[in-house]
Order: structure tokens, then C-alpha cells, then sequence
């Protein structure tokens, strides 16, 4: 089965959208890209060892989404990452699991519906956690009930007797967030400052890289065909 | 006389040789093309301006900013008139350029290696290749496009980073402006002009 091609994504209500989009992009001004440009200040071995952290919890939901989508070799991947990880690389701050060629994909369940042939409806963007489809805003609620650390954290459920609280959650998704802003802080002035449509701009970059973790691939499209000179 | 005129001859063809001497294989082509960029834009004895012009230089002659051009107009360039597309081609290019200057100066301070590359057809081979920030940011990966149906002058026609199409990702900036402005080609223009000025 495929995913629907993103670029017949059609606005939910473009007006609304885009007023949230403001609002996320000052709330970005304000707090995130000063978070991220002190982060980028931090030595290098801190700044990979919070991203190899975060990242090692992150690989918690791509288990139960391998096995909803029945990817054994990838569920193969993340187990075996999580826990050479969390032991060899304590705790997850080093990552000695991609030395030994485990790189599991980061997936979620609206990931997971993807995979199914569900398409991702129509897109909307969301305050502070930003763009999104039909599809992945039901995914990101099924994602807190699927994911063995939000079942640990915010449901305060013990696991393998680990336990924790909302803040754990908040506070590691809180970080990942400044990580990937940080990661991608020059890639994101460039977008801003030879844009003419930021929104729209964001939008295509969001269901393109949608579409790519879905397939799991990122094979290009040729849709240049008719334009032979 | 005959000395300078011989001297000034192969100074003007040692200038211009980068520009004239890419190879034709596609991935010595990015090769040779992106480590020449990088090399001039990193060159603390090189004006902004002359980084600028050398940019443009290599541009107009290995990027295929005509096709581009009309890909990102999407279907609209099958109904827009000759008058207005030749209009748009024209402020096309000199936004393609601008914006393409800006690009590379944020990531002058790089290390550039190609990986592989893929033959898709006669017409296309999609050359693989990784950046890596000298400040010891994080691996960037880059496809390039490259248009081969003359293989003795390939052509960049776009560049996949992480496998995002900066051409798509225009095309549907662009559609979003036109679609908003009930397909006007005009305000398009008028878009890329007023980003021109600023």
C-alpha cells in the first residue's frame, strides 16, 4: 500500500491556519530560537549526548509502530538500539548501537496509518506543536497511549519497573524539541529569509517529509517529465 | 605587444577555466562545481560582491533556471500567455539567483563529499552526496538532479536535501500565491520582484 501524495493535501481552514502559524512563529521568536542558538553554544559532546538521549526515548514508539506495521527487520532495529543504548551507552547519552549498524526509524502511529493506505486528509497547523494533517493529529493522540515512556510518565504506570511523571515527559519531548530547532537552525533562517510564502513553504517541507517516513525512503518523484527541452 | 596579448589571453582563459572546465560525468560535474563554490565563497581575500558574481556566473551556466523556472509554474504555464511567461522567466532568474547566493553563503563554511550516483534514465541521474558543517553540526544529505540529455552539458534541474525537492517545495509555495490570487500570473511577478528589492 502507498500514502496519498501530499501535494493534493488540501487547507482544513487556511485562515485560521495561518493565524496559528503567526502565533507559533512568535512563540518560536521568543522562546525555542533562543533556546536553540544558547543550545548550539553548549560543547559538542553535551549537545550529542542530550540528542542521543532524547533520541534513545524517541526510539520507545517506533517499537509498538513495527510491530503495527508488522516491519520485524526495523522492530529488530529498535529493540536492539533501545537497549544496547539505555545499557552500553548509558542510559542513552552515547550511541554505540549505531556503531554496530542499528539505525531504527523514527515512527509514529500516524506513521503507522500511512503505511495502511490511510491518506493524510486535510492540513492544519496546531498551536505550538505546528503543522499537521487529519491523520497525524489523530496519530499524535494515539501516540501517548502506544508508547511505553508516555505510558510510564504521564499515565504514571510502572514498566519494568521504571516509573515517572508528566514532567519526565514533557521535560524529554521539551528537549528534543530545542534539539531539532537547534539542528536545524540554519536551515530554518535560509527557509526565512528567501522565502515568499513561509506558511506554504513549511507546508510543502511537513508533507514531504511525511511522506518520505512513511515509504521510508526518500526516493525523488519525477514529475519533470514534460518538461523535456 | 605580442607577449601581453598572449599573457593577457591566458590569464582571461585561467579566469574563465572553472566556469568552461566541469566534466560532463554528473557526479565529477557536482563535484568539481560544489568544491569550486565553496572553495570562492570561502575566500577571505574575495569581495561579497565578486563571491555574489561568481555564484551567478556558474549558476546561469549549470543550472537549468529556464526549466526550473517553468516547473515551479506548474500547469500555468500551459495556459499563461508568451508576454507574461517571458516576463516571469526573466524575474524567475533573477530571484533564483539571489536566493541561490543567500543559500550557499550560509553553508560556505562546509565539507563537501559525493557518495554515489544513480542513473534514473537517458535524461536523468541523481547524484548522491553529504555536507558536513565544519562546526560539527549535524550530516546534511543532498541529491542533486541532474538533467544529462545532452551528456556533454549536464545541468542541475534540482536539489533533494534530506529528501525535500527545493524545486517542489517552490512550486508549491508559488501554486499557494497563485491559487490565493486566483491563479494571476501578475501577482506572482509581482511577489518575486517586491523579494527582489528587499
Amino acid at each position: 500500500m502507498t500514502a496519498q501524495p501530499s501535494k493534493a493535501t488540501e487547507e482544513c481552514f487556511e485562515g485560521a491556519s495561518r493565524a496559528i502559524f503567526k502565533f507559533n512563529m512568535a512563540l518560536d521568536d521568543i522562546i525555542l530560537e533562543p533556546l536553540a542558538k544558547g543550545y548550539n553554544k553548549l560543547p559538542s559532546p553535551v549537545r550529542s549526548g542530550t540528542s542521543n538521549f532524547t533520541s534513545n526515548i524517541g526510539t520507545l514508539l517506533s517499537i509498538p509502530n513495527n510491530i503495527l506495521q508488522g516491519n520485524l527487520k526495523q522492530l529488530g532495529h529498535s529493540v536492539g538500539s533501545f537497549a544496547v543504548n539505555s545499557t552500553v551507552g548509558i542510559l542513552g547519552f552515547l550511541n554505540p548501537a549505531e556503531r554496530m549498524g542499528l539505525k531504527p526509524h523514527k515512527e509514529d502511529v500516524g506513521q503507522t496509518l500511512g503505511s495502511y493506505g490511510i491518506g493524510p486528509g486535510c492540513y492544519f497547523v496546531l498551536p505550538v506543536f505546528g503543522p499537521t494533517t487529519v491523520r497525524d493529529s489523530v496519530g499524535l493522540i494515539a501516540d501517548t497511549f502506544v508508547d511505553p515512556f508516555a505510558h510510564v510518565t504521564i499515565r504514571e504506570n510502572e514498566l519494568l519497573g521504571a516509573s515517572g511523571n508528566s514532567l519526565d515527559y514533557y521535560s524529554v519531548k521539551g528537549t528534543s524539541a530545542v534539539d531539532f530547532r537547534a539542528d536545524n537552525d540554519k536551515n530554518f533562517e535560509s527557509l526565512e529569509k528567501n522565502s515568499i510564502d513561509l506558511y506554504s513553504s513549511l507546508k510543502s517541507i511537513y508533507l514531504q517529509d511525511r511522506e518520505n517516513k512513511i515509504k521510508n525512503s526518500i526516493d525523488d518523484q519525477d514529475e519533470w517529465g514534460s518538461l523535456d527541452n | 605587444m605580442r607577449k601581453t596579448v598572449v599573457y593577457l589571453i591566458t590569464l582571461f582563459l585561467f579566469f574563465q577555466s572553472p566556469l568552461l572546465s566541469y566534466s560532463s560525468n554528473p557526479k565529477d560535474f557536482i563535484n568539481e562545481l560544489v568544491n569550486d563554490a565553496l572553495s570562492k565563497l570561502a575566500d577571505k581575500s574575495i569581495s561579497k560582491d565578486e563571491k555574489a558574481s561568481f555564484i551567478e556566473k556558474i549558476a546561469l551556466d549549470n543550472v537549468d533556471i529556464n526549466a526550473l523556472g517553468l516547473y515551479t509554474l506548474g500547469e500555468l504555464r500551459k495556459s499563461s500567455n508568451e508576454e507574461d511567461i517571458s516576463n516571469y522567466k526573466k524575474t524567475f532568474q533573477q530571484y533564483f539567483l539571489k536566493s541561490l547566493t543567500s543559500r550557499l553563503s550560509d553553508y560556505s563554511s562546509s565539507k563537501f563529499e559525493i557518495i554515489s550516483e544513480d542513473k534514473k534514465s537517458t535524461n536523468y541521474t541523481i547524484v548522491n552526496s553529504k555536507v558536513t558543517p565544519e562546526d560539527g553540526g549535524v550530516e546534511i544529505k543532498i541529491d542533486w538532479r541532474i538533467y544529462t540529455k545532452n551528456p556533454d552539458k549536464p545541468l542541475i534541474r534540482d536539489l533533494i536535501v534530506e529528501g525535500l525537492s527545493l524545486a517542489r517545495t517552490q512550486k508549491e509555495e508559488f501554486a499557494s500565491i497563485l491559487n490565493a490570487n486566483n491563479n494571476d500570473i501578475k501577482v506572482l511577478i509581482k511577489k518575486l520582484e517586491e523579494f527582489l528589492i528587499n
